[in-house]
């Protein structure tokens, strides 16, 4: 295949950014998107340019280090794909590819394709844990959980922290991220005792650092693991509670 | 011999060593445990656990990862699940079965005392993970579910569908977050250590340069701790992510400590074969894919029909054929050995004719599809995804990749390395795996020594600083070793030769996976030995490393770890050299049976190999850890 990409470069968060056109000729179908990108640099290399900057890991679409743009979309055009379980035969030869990093506020600018995401351990930081020293734990089968529940929990624990959801979503709110991780610990009978400090903590800490939901649910379209928007209606209406209950238990 | 190699194993029958140990080893007291500082570089499933579980004991930890953040590291991607002898399936399982099946899955090569530890802290874990909400597969009464898991007799695997590795790790992560945020443990994203630092034959701190803002510093501590994972990457393509590297290990190894069996290293059976030589990684198919998919090939060699054409009669299912016993579930090595042999018989599928079949036709029809899809869903449509095929309809087609290495840091009882102070855990240590790692161990192991073992042994060593602080980081040893960092950096940068980091990275994978990956001989150790200086020099002249030292520059940090592979590779062929014998992953085509099973040979060489670094990677010096068991004895492994 033949292609020509149109890639934003930009050599540091404080240096001027733009985009830059390369024609890349030889790609195989058979390549990840992410080993397009390979071929590409060892070009870039050869002839003397720096190549461009991309996280990635895995490359099997369960570390969260990937994702960019691509023509506009977080992830690219495959549903329920990171970007590096994209294949270019999803592309048709000829095409002109855009890729850009993650754009929000949450996120800024590393390195071209790089952006920095630690915003989204300090939500984990704020509660998105159980308490429970090493060594403290009674026996697993002590607490059964019916299978439904441990499925649902399974459905939100599947995030794998990509930041996909913020780059798609046209306010950059973090609230399919961060639904995801109140809900599985949430609906745990394990996760009980912290639910409602863990869910105001964590939601205001998010709201320090992200933009507010204003439900388009494009957040659900580009997550790779198709995690779905009903949490953040569970998150919300453990908000609520949360914040009733808390002062409650202030008032007490 | 000059390394010390006292592995300090506890005295007392093999039920009682760790209890007694436990005992014995100094502790300090919980108000003194704050005055500690720990340096742990790594914040994968060990690194992490170790983290939390010292911070929540009171310790004063720095934690640095090169990952942007510790949600992430390559442990997040094991698939299969985690090993514990809890026994709720009634099957017979005990704390000796597990520590038997391991130690006879190593063949024979591993440290009994330690990994009977092992199987006894399994229960402990299943139990940690589980109060942090890690969400294991459950039945319908809402207990724990279990699947038997290759080589193992046993259904004592505990998964969370195909993402074991990823809950785990969420687990560990969130339970040092939870310490971040509480201000005991400092966390470093993005930035990764080069080097260790020692003074008078301690180990007492880092060297780390800031992948971000290309800042190289120092850090000092009175106890440095890696769990910086495994090195299967020195092979270019294989099942680890792309950042796994040795060079904290080896940077180590440079500075005194000890390197164990190199060349234990292992090749996964159930990989998807190469599409083509742009392929920049292999994807693993769980190993547990194979208790219900079974694995054929056309009987006859050259036949190109499509499978669904080829009657069951002309299949050849060659690994239940030659082992009845287990079958399809017979340990990675096995496998893995049977499914080359078979392939260079000729007898390949797919377009490169590079794989065999592995096929859920039967599994479908007998267990229905809903129930396959239950179990392995997403990693059917993980194989779609990469091969555009469907694995309810056509066979998967599978082939051996590198994917674990055994070898590792020696460390002792303690997990210390040969350097005091300095400490080994998870896949970047020796212990428990021998010459051959059972599925779903590796997680086991991580976690046991970093929520239960390390978090013990390591008051022992530290207990003798009480009131000490660590050494300053002006002190003329961390001006040498941080000198020593930025004169490579630039030496990388200035060589301005015309050949990029991946290109040699791929060349030196391809001799190393031809003569020291599945099948290893005399002939062709010495020819890896002779071709990877003459690589290396290459890369020494010609390496181009574009951009600058002073921020992000991703090609410079993959030429330092390139480099320390070209150093590695050298101590993995020498050390397959001189293993005279087969066993486990090391198969010495020498030394076979006349129906081509490994033979081990015991008299000679029962023990652990430890590399000792004297300056030249082609001639390290030999120290040898003898090995003895007691409560098991060695048998010739049969899976037949
Ligand atoms: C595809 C796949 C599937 C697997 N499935 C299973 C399974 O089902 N069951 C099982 O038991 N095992 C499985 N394994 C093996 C298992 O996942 C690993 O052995 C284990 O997770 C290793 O954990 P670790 O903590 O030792 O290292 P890692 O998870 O590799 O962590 C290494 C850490 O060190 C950091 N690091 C490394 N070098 C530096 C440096 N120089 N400076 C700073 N930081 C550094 C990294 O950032 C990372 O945080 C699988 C492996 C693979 C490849
Ligand atoms: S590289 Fe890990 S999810 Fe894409």
């Amino acid at each position: 295949m033949n292609i020509t990409l149109q890639i934003w470069r930009q050599d540091g968060p404080d240096r001027p950014g733009g985009f830059k056109v390369y024609e890349v000729d030889g790609i195989s179908a058979e390549m990840s998107f992410l080993e397009m990108l390979d071929a590409l640099n060892e070009r870039l290399a050869n002839q003397g340019d720096e190549p461009v900057a991309f996280d990635h890991d895995c490359r099997e679409g369960i570390c969260g280090a990937c994702g960019v743009m691509i023509d506009g979309q977080a992830h690219g055009p495959q549903l329920g794909t990171a970007t590096c379980q994209l294949h270019m035969r999803k592309f048709e030869n000829g095409a002109t590819i855009t890729v850009e990093p993650w754009r929000a506020a949450g996120f800024p600018l590393i390195k071209d394709l790089v952006v920095d995401r630690s915003a989204f351990d300090r939500i984990i930081e704020a509660g998105g844990y159980i308490t429970v020293d090493t060594g403290s734990a009674p026996d697993a089968n002590l607490t059964p959980v019916p299978k439904p529940v441990a499925d649902t929990a399974f459905d939100a624990a599947a995030c794998i922290g990509c930041g996909a959801c913020v780059a798609a979503c046209p306010n950059g709110a973090a609230n399919l991220f961060t639904a995801a991780k109140i809900s599985h610990l949430n609906l745990l009978p394990q996760g009980q005792a912290e639910r409602w400090t863990r869910t105001e903590n964590m939601v205001e800490v998010m709201e320090e650092y992200f933009g507010s939901c204003t439900n388009h649910g494009e957040c659900e379209k580009a997550c790779p693991k198709s995690i779905s928007i009903d949490f953040i209606a569970m998150m919300n209406s453990d908000y609520l509670r949360a914040k009733l209950k808390n002062r409650r238990l202030v008032a007490q | 011999m000059t390394l010390q190699l006292d592995a300090r194993i506890p005295a007392g029958p093999i039920e009682d060593k760790w209890e007694n140990h436990k005992f014995s080893v100094r502790l300090v007291n919980p108000a003194n445990k704050r005055k500690f500082k720990i340096l742990i570089v790594g914040s994968g499933l060990a690194g992490a656990s170790a983290a939390a579980s010292l911070a929540e004991l009171g310790y004063d930890v720095e934690v640095f990862t090169f990952h942007d953040s510790a949600r992430r590291a390559h442990s997040i991607a094991a698939q299969g699940g985690i090993n514990a002898a809890k026994n709720y399936k009634n099957d017979g399982d005990s704390v000796f079965r597990l520590f038997y099946d391991t130690v006879k899955g190593g063949d024979y090569r591993s440290r009994e005392a330690n990994v009977y530890r092992l199987a006894h802290e399994s229960l402990n874990i299943i139990d940690q993970a589980t109060a942090q909400g890690v969400p294991f597969a459950r039945e319908y009464g809402g207990l724990l579910d279990n699947r038997s898991f290759g080589g193992a007799q046993v259904a004592r695997t505990f998964y969370a569908r195909g993402q074991t590795g990823q809950q785990l790790l969420l687990g560990a992560y969130q339970a040092l977050a939870r310490q971040v945020a509480d201000g005991s443990v400092k966390l470093h994203t993005r930035v990764e250590m080069l080097d260790v630092v020692i003074k008078e034959g301690r180990a007492v701190g880092i060297v780390t340069r800031d992948l971000v803002s290309g800042q190289v510093s120092n850090h000092s501590g009175h106890a440095i701790v890696l769990a910086t994972g495994g090195y299967s990457n020195v092979f270019f393509l294989s099942t680890n992510a792309m950042a796994c590297n040795v060079s904290a290990i080896w940077r180590a190894h440079r500075k005194g400590a000890g390197f164990a069996n190199p060349c234990f290293t292992q090749i996964h059976p159930t990989c998807i074969p190469a599409s083509d030589e742009f392929q920049s990684k292999l994807t693993l198919m769980s190993e547990s894919l194979r208790n219900d998919g079974r694995i054929w090939v056309p009987a006859r060699p050259g036949d190109d029909r499509p499978s669904g054409q080829i009657p069951k009669e002309e299949r050849d299912y060659f690994l239940e054929r030659m082992y009845p016993a287990f079958g399809n579930l017979v340990p990675r090595d096995v496998a893995s050995r049977a499914v080359k042999r078979i392939v260079d018989e000729g007898k390949g599928v797919g377009p490169l004719h590079n794989g065999v079949y592995l096929d859920f036709h039967d599994a479908i029809e007998r267990e229905r599809r809903n129930v396959i899809e239950e179990r392995y869903d997403n990693l059917f449509e993980m194989y779609e995804r990469i091969t555009d095929e469907d694995p309810y309809e056509v066979p998967m087609r599978i082939y051996p990749a590198p994917h674990y290495t055994m070898g590792g840091l020696w460390v002792d009882y303690n997990l210390m390395t040969t350097v005091p102070g300095l400490y080994a855990i998870g896949e970047a240590n020796f212990s428990d795996h021998g010459a051959n790692r059972l599925g779903a161990s590796a997680l086991m192991q991580g976690l046991a020594d970093g929520y239960f073992v390390l978090p013990m042994t390591i008051g022992d060593y530290l207990a003798e600083f009480l009131n000490q602080a660590p050494v300053p980081t002006d002190d003329p040893v961390f001006d040498e070793a941080r000198a020593g960092v930025e004169d490579r950096v630039e030496r990388f940068l200035a060589t301005r030769g015309s050949r990029t980091v991946d290109w040699f990275h791929k060349e030196l994978g391809k001799i190393m996976l031809e003569y020291c990956g599945m099948s290893r001989s005399e002939p062709g150790l010495n020819k890896a030995l002779s071709e990877i200086p003459a690589l290396y020099e290459e890369f020494r002249a010609d390496l181009r490393v574009l951009g600058t030292a002073g921020g992000l520059n991703q090609t410079l940090e993959r030429a330092g770890r390139v480099e320390d592979f070209f150093e590695l590779s050298q101590a993995m062929c020498l050390d397959a050299l001189r293993r005279e014998e087969s066993c486990g992953g090391h198969f010495r085509e020498e030394f076979q049976s006349d129906d081509g099973e490994a033979l081990r040979r015991d008299d000679e060489f029962s023990h652990v190999s430890v590399w000792e670094w004297t300056g030249d990677p082609g001639q390290p010096q030999l120290n040898i850890e003898p090995l003895t068991f007691e409560a098991v004895k060695p048998s010739t492994r049969s899976y037949k």
